[in-house]
């Protein structure tokens, strides 16, 4: 291709289907849905998630993700569905009845207990004979054995995290619940315990369910991500079939960036969409477009994107838009970032990597803007184009 | 590792003020002596109303009779005899004082207990309904004790709905009554102490984080096991408070026990020392008896502050 770059197709291929294996212990939540008073904060859930996977709850604060983790736990009723694990339908049992544990956003250590204690509570209340040789080998997996003795008071805050983990894992449980465990680390110690956490998951090999309101520790830590808003879910997958083939504004924005411009479909052939913005013809591989009739959003990613001089010749086959005039360019050292004006159409963000030595375009030069046709995707034109924008 | 790295050097950096306070000295020590300069109207206070009070009290305990004189006068002296004499004369009240406090103190903690459970937990974040709750618990502070307990005397009463609707159930003979026996003096002690209980276990429960009881139930533990293990733990510093603050007012008091009880098998050690310091005016035995309360009451207090733990004090 003269572009040069390759299609979407050299990738992981994005696929929409939520991929559930049957394996034994997975965690079912069938239409779930909890109303406080008349507000929805959990709408009609529907969810699998797989044993022994690393699953990620990702949605803005207030979307619903704490009360749907409460519901698995037994900590909140909800208003109707049904929650099953393993096959075995837990919906009406008490939380000391479910093989669940938590990990909770504010540690919720016994102040009255050592560290040691803390980590045996479970083990005790289930009568496992050697709980305190057990409660120390689950302190060994998180480095803390040392702090034994101490009360919970006298730890720092990234330790007492590690001891909550220690308390959750040494129960075995069928699905580990995380609710934003890293929120109230300071950034370098939270990227350190992405890593560790994850390493626990793949050592320990037990479902690992983690609310998080931070997209990048949603892609980096989990198998499988589950975008919510507003109490529902917007789309799940893995972070790289989320990521390159968003299928709501919302998921679109609120994970990574995109440039969303609104359009109306104008033909459908040879498994095209062609979409006419603004008087631009765009197409879209009809596999990636949501809705092929009517008004519709088409959307691309940044880094996808290349700056083009007015004046080069362009390929018949790329999607191109433009010209545009550059409003801002900021250079990050790996890439460049710019802003370009792109009169009826408002403003398109570009990623450059740094090839080239510094950045290729100035402020106020006039360029186009060209991508694979196969990176677009087509939304559904109803979206709001600014949804999720503010909340990433 | 590398977390436990970064963890070791955010405790060495947390050392690292406190090498440093030579420098401040000098104006720490000065702060320091204002502070205590602070306590001298507390220290004064002291001196006049509780230490003087004390030592008279003492000095009186050991007051021998004007040889020849009239009932009433008394001369100093170090007369010891008058300590074994009162408790010889005195020791069933004594022992029924403590009696009596130790079962209101139970019985405040049995009804107190679950009251500021329920202010404090279960409603907790319903504002309004906790307020309420709370003003009801204190309400009775609004009247005076005695018109309190008076009143107590026309609930208890022989004709009134209470006895009449025990003997209707057959739940007591027809000749028993209420008024003027052991039940209605302790009754009243803890009615009378309830808030003395219920206030500092709430205050106790108040601070606790809701999280922590369903941390026990998500670490197994059923709402019963959470409560003994977790709940009631914390609320300790509360509970220990709350029957220190009945027991020791109500194992001296006499106004429960000159109102509500009778004067032959009821009678607590308050209502003797009124009666030897205000009718009789045996002045030596009325100090000598509060001394023996005074010192049986700290004892008792130590050994139970002791068991419980002081740490929970705090
Ligand atoms: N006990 C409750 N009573 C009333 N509203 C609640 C209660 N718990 C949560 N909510 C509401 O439900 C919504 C979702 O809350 P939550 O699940 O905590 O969100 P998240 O964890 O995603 O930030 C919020 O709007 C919150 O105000
Ligand atoms: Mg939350």
């Amino acid at each position: 291709m003269a572009l040069g770059v390759a299609g979407p197709d050299a990738a992981a291929t994005p696929q929409v289907s939520g991929s559930t294996s049957d394996s034994g212990a997975d965690l079912e939540l069938v239409r779930v849905t909890k109303a406080f008073g008349s507000f929805l904060a959990v709408d009609d859930l529907t969810l699998t998630i797989p044993s022994g996977s690393f699953f990620a709850l990702l949605g803005p604060s207030g979307c619903g993700k704490t009360t749907t983790l409460r519901m698995v736990a037994g900590l909140e009723q909800p208003s109707s569905g049904s929650i099953s694990i393993g096959g075995t339908d837990v919906t009406d049992r008490k939380a000391y009845q479910r093989p669940v544990n938590t990990v909770f956003q504010s540690y919720a250590l016994f102040p009255h207990l050592t560290v040691l204690e803390n980590v045996a509570f479970g083990l005790r209340r289930k009568h496992v004979p050697d709980a305190v040789a057990r409660a120390g080998e689950g302190l060994d997996l998180v480095e803390l054995r040392h702090l034994a003795d101490r009360k919970p008071a006298q730890l720092s805050g990234g330790q007492q995290q590690r001891v909550a983990l220690a308390r959750a894992l040494v129960n075995n449980p069928a699905v580990l619940l995380l609710d934003e465990p890293l929120g109230a680390l300071d950034l370098k110690l939270r990227r350190q315990m992405q890593v560790e956490l994850k390493r626990i998951q793949i050592e320990v090999g037990l479902t690992f369910v983690h609310v998080t309101h931070d997209q990048e520790e949603a892609m980096t830590m989990a198998d499988t991500v589950a975008v919510m808003n507003a109490g529902r879910i917007e789309q799940m997958g893995s972070p790289a079939e989320l990521y390159e083939l968003p299928r709501t504004a919302f998921v679109a924005n609120f994970l990574g960036q995109s440039n969303l411009l609104p359009g109306t479909v104008r033909e459908v052939r040879d498994g095209w969409v062609g979409v006419d913005v603004a008087g631009t013809r765009v197409v879209v591989p009809q596999a990636r477009a949501v809705s092929q009739d009517g008004s519709v959003l088409v959307g691309v990613r940044p880094e996808k994107v290349l700056l083009l001089p007015a004046s080069e010749d362009l390929p018949d086959d790329a999607n191109v838009i433009g010209p545009g005039i550059v409003s801002d360019v900021s250079f990050t050292g790996v890439s460049t970032q710019y802003q370009v004006e792109v009169p009826g159409l408002g403003t398109f963000g570009v990623f450059a990597q740094n090839l080239a030595g510094g950045a290729s375009a100035a402020v106020g030069d006039r360029v186009r803007l060209a991508w694979a046709p196969g990176f677009t995707f087509g939304l559904d034109g109803a979206d709001d184009a600014s949804d999720g924008v503010d909340l990433a | 590792m590398s977390i436990a790295a970064a963890l070791s050097s955010e405790n060495a950096a947390s050392v690292g003020p406190a090498s440093g306070p030579a420098l401040a000295a000098g104006p720490t020590r000065r702060a320091r002596s204002g502070a205590y300069l602070l306590l001298l109207p507390g220290l004064a206070y002291l001196v006049v109303f509780f230490i003087l009070p004390v030592v008279a009290l003492l000095a009186t305990s050991l007051y021998v009779p004007v040889p020849g004189g009239d009932v009433g006068q008394f001369q100093p002296a170090f007369h010891w005899q008058n300590y074994p004499d009162a408790i010889t004369a005195f020791w069933p009240q004594i022992v029924r004082s403590f009696a009596f406090a130790l079962i209101a103190t139970f019985a405040a903690l049995l009804i107190g207990y679950p009251m500021a459970y329920v202010i404090a937990i279960k409603v907790r974040g319903k504002t309004l309904l906790q307020g309420l709750l709370l003003v009801l618990l204190i309400a009775p502070f609004f009247t005076s004790f005695i018109l309190r307990t008076v009143a107590w005397k026309q609930i208890l009463a022989d004709d009134a709905f209470v006895v009449t609707a025990l003997k209707w159930l057959h739940l007591m003979p027809e000749d028993g009554r209420l008024t003027a026996t052991a039940f209605a003096v302790v009754a009243g002690l803890t009615y009378n102490f309830l808030p003395f209980m219920a206030l500092p276990i709430y205050a106790s429960l108040e601070r606790m984080d809701i999280r922590l009881i369903e941390a026990g139930g998500d670490l197994y533990a059923s709402g019963l096991n959470t409560f003994w293990r977790v709940t009631l733990p914390l609320s300790m510093p509360g509970v220990v408070s709350g029957t220190l603050l009945t027991f020791i007012p109500a194992s001296g008091d006499y106004v429960n026990s000159s109102l509500l009880g009778n004067p032959v098998s009821t009678s607590m050690i308050g209502q003797v020392i009124d009666s030897r310091f205000f009718r009789v005016s045996d002045y030596p035995t009325a100090s000598a008896l509060s001394v023996v309360l005074m010192v049986a009451i700290l004892i008792l207090v130590g050994l139970y502050v002791r068991r419980a733990g002081t740490e929970d004090l705090v």
